[in-house]
């Protein structure tokens, strides 16, 4: 089974380590506008979710690349964009459900997590380990606890709506 | 340029103009950034006997070469102009994200000087920077501001620091907030703010902030993050029960200040502590940017206590999180006021927060004025309503009061300070400088008197805090009772922390760090060969340069003093029973070690060592002369060439004459005929295209010279008009 990021929202204290490793990782410096992984803040609630690329089973973004430049690492099974074959188009920017696949304004090339080939930096850079590197199945995204609550959460909302 | 981006940003809001200079490299490398940087600019843009509401006095927003990188807690900016509290050089710091995200945006500094004629606000977006109408946003609280200002300009990610209604009230203690809830908050900043009627800065970067060895940086932050994981301090204490886990340990020392500084232990403090909010209030922890300790406590008001106190003229929803209370604001606004009811200082707390207030001086002023209240000089004619230790109805209707200096809160507005005197009893004000001292009482840790007594912006806890060896015992424990050896750790500790400040980092990491951990850190950031000994000195130098600047603005070392009630009137019970504070036999030592005289005055020679201009006329008129004909030789030149020569000659004093030279007129002007400075006028043409309503064609620039020096003075001003009329600008 792949290892994928396993993101625990309830243990982030919105810090941005994550976003500046992921950031030094790609450009060699503290960039956090360059991250693929992005810390939301739900600043009334005292809430932090890091998001990033889920690696989804079904990747809309492989589907709807014209080109083929989406591949999938068959080491890490991360789904990878190959620079000499993206032409920039941004479909798959528009594709992906997430906003977790982003277009370079310098090169107009996209860029997404490749799970760092194995070794991601922002679990690395973690000071409260809400970001695993963990054997997953890709079905649950990652956030699986946390998606539950949500649920929860929508549910009664429509509850107290009918109220 | 590594580890800095180089670039200040210099607003003039009377005119309406925007510009980008480089950063001077060599102030950069002298004073590291930050506190040190913003300092510099300041002592050389001002004069620092004028007015701090004055549209001359410039407000200077100064981040570190290690803001916005991922050593940990490199969150910090500072804020550096004259404190309206103190009429001192003032240096607040806050964390956040504004910081770094100025440094994305850029910058290092950000200088706003001149006052708009109608409420606007700051809108920096990477190069774009533009000043906005803040008419709709004039009156509002902080929370509301930010959000507001990211819903206009239609960007979430914009990183918004503003001011509540204190600031707009020119409350001499109002603070600048950011991210909500983060406070540069001593000495009044706010107010200077708000005499720009500038309401906010907002600020959104996508660049990149670089650093010159990637590699050994990152050797150096892993390290740094070990060392802070493995410390009882930043590993557990601060992320468990945030700053707040000091008020047993400093209630237990027979320090915890109380009703006043009366007593030194509250027998309601453990309803206050950081134990109890995290067992009944905590939301969640919260971290500044890059922060690996996330010390900062997201609280909620239980459901029935969100009604329990009236606020009448600021109504919110109380049902959000909110931040705090931290350990100070928690006892100024708690135990100071005898106040042991959470809901009550955490609701005083929040109210602080959105109106824009420095909870420590906002607790202070309450207790002098409850005191003053309890003796009589104040009655319910003057207060309006019972002001009695114990009351959080009253604090709470005083803090609300006191943003919008309604009623007695007008008078609270002032400080404890003008307030004390001006009821004619001076002796309730526990203020050094004209600032209300922090939650550690100097009768129980001498060292800590020391550093309140010299601080450079008045009493305060974070540019000495030597409650680390005397209390906690990091880096080793010393006996707080003791006197020996407290004036050389008080020098060593302001010299270091003036160095972390510059830096950009946060003051925690320092309880698991020291300098030769940062040393690392800054060389490969900035590439600069620093070493212990010039980082040690440039922190010697930020400290000096401060002081003289003080000096200049006419605060002495008479000034360097602590208030009766700590030096003679000792602790009534607990622990600490029978102790005062024994400034006057460690102050000696103190300014023996700093080589300056017996009465406080930086010598010239201490200043030469530390390449810092004279505090004699002599000396500084000498190199004037110099100078002079060194720019004879010139004539004929472009204004340019002129100005080049002269910041070459002059050194830092030329600054100013390069900024006459920039302008396309400058006129010289001498306040009095036997005035100590004269005045440089310089008007700039090419600004008049700005809208009517922001223009004021002038400028005023003060050259720091004596009467003798008018003539030499005025011969440069005619050289740049000579040049101007040959059509070189």
């Amino acid at each position: 089974m792949p290892q994928l990021l396993k993101i625990i929202p309830e243990k982030c204290t919105g810090c941005m380590q994550c976003e500046l490793a992921c950031a030094f990782v790609q450009v060699g410096a503290f960039q956090p506008s360059r991250s693929v992984i992005r810390v939301h803040v739900f600043d009334e609630l005292a809430q932090y979710a890091p998001y990033t690329c889920f690696q989804c089973e079904e990747a809309w973004c492989m589907t709807a690349c014209p080109v083929n430049a989406i591949a999938i690492n068959p080491d890490t099974q991360a789904k990878v964009v190959l620079d000499n074959i993206c032409v920039g188009c941004a479909l798959c920017v528009i594709a992906c459900p997430f906003g977790t696949i982003f277009l370079n304004p310098g090169t107009k090339k996209a860029f997404k997590c490749n799970l760092c080939d194995g070794d991601p930096a922002c679990v690395r850079s973690c000071p409260t380990a809400a970001i695993e590197f963990a054997e997953l199945d890709g079905k649950d995204w990652g956030v699986g606890p946390w998606a539950e609550r949500i649920n929860t959460n929508y549910a009664e909302a429509l509850a107290g709506e009918e109220r | 340029m590594y580890g800095w981006s180089g670039q200040v940003l210099r607003v003039d809001l009377s005119r309406g103009s925007i510009a980008k200079e480089p950063l001077r490299a060599d102030w950069a490398r002298d004073y590291v950034g930050g506190r040190g940087v913003g300092s510099k600019y300041l002592y050389e843009m001002m004069d620092p006997t004028i007015d701090p509401f004055a549209p001359d006095n410039p407000l200077i927003f100064a981040t570190g070469p290690l803001t916005g990188t991922n050593a940990s807690c490199g969150a910090r900016y500072m804020v550096i102009t004259k404190g309206p509290l103190t009429n001192c050089i003032t240096t607040s710091n806050s964390g956040g994200h504004w910081g770094p995200e100025l440094r994305f945006a850029g910058y290092d500094l950000v200088i706003v000087e001149g006052r708009a004629t109608r409420p606007c606000y700051l809108w920096i977006y990477d190069d774009q920077v533009e000043i906005r109408d803040a008419s709709r946003l004039w009156g509002k609280g902080v929370w509301a501001t930010e959000d507001e200002v990211r819903t206009e300009l239609g960007v979430p990610d914009a990183v918004v620091a503003s001011i509540g209604p204190a600031g707009e009230n020119l409350v001499r203690f109002a603070a600048i907030m950011n991210d909500k809830h983060r406070a540069a908050g001593r000495s009044g900043v706010g107010a200077v703010m708000g005499a720009k009627q500038l309401k906010a800065i907002a600020v959104r970067g996508t660049g990149a902030v670089s650093v010159a060895d990637s590699r050994g940086f990152m050797e150096a932050m892993w390290a740094m993050k070990a060392k802070l994981k493995a410390s009882p301090v930043t590993g557990q204490g601060l992320p468990t029960y945030g700053t707040a886990v000091l008020v047993n340990v400093i209630n237990e020392h027979g320090m915890h200040p109380t009703r006043n500084w009366r007593e030194g232990q509250f027998e309601g403090a453990d309803a206050l502590s950081g134990e109890t909010i995290t067992e009944t209030r905590l939301v969640a922890n919260k971290a500044c940017f890059a922060c690996t300790i996330a010390c900062g406590r997201v609280t909620k008001l239980p459901e029935d206590a969100a009604a329990k106190f009236t606020v009448t003229m600021h109504p919110r929803n109380w049902r959000i999180a909110g931040e705090g209370p931290e350990y100070e604001s928690g006892w100024a606004l708690g135990s100071n006021c005898g106040i042991s009811d959470l809901d009550g200082v955490l609701k005083a707390n929040y109210l602080c927060n959105d109106l824009g207030m420095d909870p420590i001086t906002m607790g202070g002023t309450v207790a002098a004025a409850m005191e003053m209240y309890e003796k009589g000089i104040l009655s319910l004619k003057e207060t309006g309503m019972p002001l009695e230790f114990g009351s959080a109805e009253a604090l709470i209707s005083m803090v609300e009061r006191t943003a919008y200096r309604n009623g007695f809160g007008n008078e609270l507005a002032e400080g404890s300070k003008r307030l004390c005197d001006k009821f004619g009893r001076p002796e309730f004000a526990m203020v050094s400088k004209g600032q209300e001292f922090p939650a550690y009482d100097p009768r129980g840790a001498q060292g800590m008197g020391l550093g309140y007594a010299t601080s450079n912006r008045g009493g305060c806890h974070l540019k000495s805090y030597t409650i680390s060896p005397e209390i906690l015992g990091i880096p080793h424990k010393m006996d707080p009772t003791a006197v020996e050896g407290k004036a050389e750790i008080t020098k060593l500790f302001q010299d270091v922390t003036s160095v972390v400040d510059a830096s950009g980092l946060c003051i925690f990491p320092t309880f698991a760090i020291g300098l030769e951990d940062i040393l690392p850190l800054l060389v490969t950031a900035t590439g600069i060969p620093y070493t212990l000994e010039s980082l040690l000195l440039a922190g010697e130098r930020i400290w000096n340069l401060e002081r003289i600047w003080n000096f200049r603005a006419g605060i002495t070392g008479k000034d360097d003093a602590l208030p009766k009630r700590l030096v003679a009137e000792p602790i009534p019970a607990g622990p600490m029973k029978g102790k005062v504070n024994r400034l006057a036999e460690m102050l000696p030592e103190y300014y023996r070690l700093r080589g300056w005289t017996a009465d406080g005055r930086p010598t010239d020679e201490k200043l030469t060592e530390l390449g810092l201009p004279a505090l004699d006329a002599q000396a500084f008129r000498e190199r004037r002369d110099r100078a002079m004909v060194r720019v004879e030789q010139e004539e004929g030149s472009t204004p340019q060439e002129i100005a080049e020569a002269i910041e070459k000659a002059f050194g830092a004093e030329g600054y100013v004459c390069r900024v006459a030279a920039a302008h396309d007129r400058a006129r010289i002007d001498a306040t009095s005929p036997d005035a100590a400075s004269v005045t440089v006028t310089a008007e700039r043409l090419a600004d008049r295209h700005v809208g009517p309503s922001l223009v004021l064609p002038r400028s005023r620039l003060v050259v720091e010279v004596g009467a003798a020096e008018r003539a030499a003075c005025e011969k440069v001003v005619k050289l740049i008009e000579v040049a101007l009329l040959r059509g070189g600008g």
